[in-house]
């Protein structure tokens, strides 16, 4: 779509628009430059220079244990916070979705914990679980089951995908929400008048009209869960124990700051670029059908 | 209408079930707030002697006083200002570079269109966590560590925000721009007189939207802002945490956690008709 009525000129626009390309040139076509040519070298432990090696990196990279370990950890990590954050929504949306009144209150209350930051979540359940002082792994304890996630992998990883999706269950109830809101009564009470119970009606008219804000929203999930949960692994378990929640955002991280091997983090730094990639153009392929709809 | 209620809705035993599923729910999702909240109002030995307890405590002031103006590393207060000077740096330079982009790239044709607009697409696919290195080094460069500067110029350029003007301007009526031209007017006029009033709605909404994605920010000051002073205070947060296995001051800390959340949740709550209307419209 286009304006038929334009202004003249080309001087003007050039310099409106010029804000944005300049800061788009020096913070982000620069650095994902600099991250594909970085990519293609070793340099040495003095950082004095550098030795060209072609796709070493790359071939290093993935034929690399723990970076292949890491890829699969991601997927489990993504595929647990998708899961844990969209089944509750939903559940919750359907039931708030059937109040006449209220509905509007327990929206106001759910909201929350969308505004608190995935660093903080992770302060709050790192406390809530902690070994020493935590109010849930004591009373975990007095039952007998002796929790730590210092020590244990499957626990490590499952509350930081807890925390990672405690979050985004407000964010999902309100798309499912306003999903649920916008299925026209008319033809739910016409399948009720039909005798269709409330699960029949569920799975037969009211999920296959909410589709895809589903599918949107498992897009987007996966999407937080690659790229913006590192506050809450940094501040739980730093990736560990042995890294078992090493996703690929931390590997980045931890093995461009922490370890200092810029070669192996930009080479990652480009295989997460083409990861990006690939869900921003599943992403756009989707909202060009929502648009036909 | 309230009669074709009657027909899908629950009633009796069944509507009270939805309720309390609804109050457990929320509960549930509110539980670690909660627990944070009675920690901020409690002494030190009763939380380092398990179990803590779940009712909040007498120690409100003092713990807040103790975080506000001591703290850890740095006053609370310091790291406060810095994460509002942030987050509303990201958000007001996101909107203005947005606006001004978008305004060009509708109501005019000029060389290089094409070209800038797919350059801005593309950034939409470059988060800061995935070319953290050299995003470092560039700002390394500018001699912009542990300056505001540096913690809110690599995180304003927004494809979100400039795809979301667009849309919106394509929807005012030919006739305003025309009838614009006819009397002669400047296009920053049209801009200012006419194109920004119209989109205050879209940008109060986005404004909400970025002022908390400015605040949250996490991984970029943990690796710009060195100088204590200069955390903000998500990161902050997680600074005040000792090495080694000195015992954390975990009243101070929860009081911060607490702090920390206070503004987005202000903000998320008080806007709330904005907001869902923003994230909707956002992630289109």
């Amino acid at each position: 779509m286009e304006k038929r009525v334009t202004f003249r000129g080309w001087v003007l626009p050039l310099l409106l628009i010029a804000p944005q390309v300049l800061v788009s040139a020096v913070f982000f076509f620069y650095p994902a430059a600099q991250a594909i040519w970085q990519s293609l070298f070793i340099p040495d432990p003095f950082g004095l220079s550098a030795e060209f090696v072609g796709l070493g990196n790359f071939e290093f990279l993935l034929s690399d244990r723990y970076y292949r370990a890491s890829f699969l950890t991601t997927a489990i990590f993504s595929v647990l916070v998708t899961l844990c954050s969209m089944v509750p929504a939903l559940f919750l949306a359907v039931v708030a979705d059937r109040l006449i009144k209220g509905s509007g209150l327990y929206r106001t209350l759910l909201i929350w914990p969308y505004a608190v930051a995935p660093a903080v979540a992770g302060v709050l359940w790192m406390f809530m679980f902690n070994t020493r002082v935590g109010v849930v792994s004591w009373y975990l304890g007095q039952l007998g089951y002796d929790w730590n996630h210092v020590l244990n992998d499957g626990e490590a990883m499952g509350l930081v995908v807890v925390a990672s999706a405690w979050g985004r269950i407000s964010y999902n109830f309100l798309f499912f929400f306003a999903a649920l809101q916008s299925v026209p009564r008319s033809v739910i009470e016409a399948a009720a008048i039909d005798g269709a119970h409330f699960w029949r009606r569920f799975f037969g008219i009211v999920l296959p009209l909410i589709t895809p804000t589903a599918f949107f929203l498992l897009v987007v999930n996966v999407v937080y869960a690659f790229f913006e949960t590192f506050g809450v692994i940094h501040t739980i378990t730093s990736g560990g124990p042995q890294q078992a929640t090493t996703i690929l955002v931390y590997k980045v991280f931890s093995d461009g700051f922490v370890g200092q091997d810029l070669g192996s983090s930009s080479a990652q730094s480009v295989i997460l670029l083409f990861v990006v990639g690939l869900l921003t153009v599943i992403q756009f392929k989707y909202v060009e059908k929502k648009v036909h709809y | 209408m309230a009669q074709s209620h009657g027909m899908v809705e629950r009633r009796g035993a069944g509507l009270w079930l939805s309720h309390v599923i609804m109050i457990c729910g929320v509960l549930l999702v509110f539980f670690p707030i909660w627990l944070a909240f009675v920690a901020s109002t409690v002494t030190q030995p009763e939380i380092v002697r398990p179990p803590m307890p779940l009712l909040p405590g007498e120690h409100f002031w003092e713990n807040y006083k103790a975080a506000l103006f001591a703290g850890v590393n740095v006053p609370v207060l310091q790291m406060l200002f810095n994460s509002l000077v942030m987050a509303l740096g990201i958000a007001v330079g996101k909107i203005v570079i947005s606006l001004l982009s978008a305004f060009a790239i509708v109501y005019f044709r000029f060389p290089g269109r094409t070209t800038f607009f797919w350059m801005i697409f593309i950034t939409l696919m470059l988060p800061v966590e995935v070319r953290i290195v050299p995003t470092f080094e560039v700002v390394a460069g500018f001699g912009m560590l542990n300056s505001y500067a540096g913690l809110i110029f690599p995180l304003i350029a927004s494809a979100t925000a400039t795809f979301l003007f667009r849309q919106f301007f394509l929807t005012i009526p030919d006739e305003l721009a025309e009838a614009a031209r006819v009397d002669g007017a400047k296009p920053m006029r049209f801009f200012i007189d006419i194109v920004v009033p119209m989109s205050r709605t879209n940008i109060a909404a986005l404004f909400v939207i970025l002022f908390i994605y400015g605040w949250n920010q996490y991984l970029w000051p943990l690796l710009i802002t060195t100088d204590p002073s200069m955390n903000t205070i998500v990161m902050g947060l997680n600074q005040m945490f000792p090495s080694g296995d000195d015992v954390a001051e975990w009243p101070v800390i929860m009081a911060t956690s607490i702090l920390a959340m206070v503004p987005p949740i202000f903000v998320v709550v008080s806007m709330q008709r904005l907001f869902v209307r923003g994230l909707v419209d956002s992630e289109k």
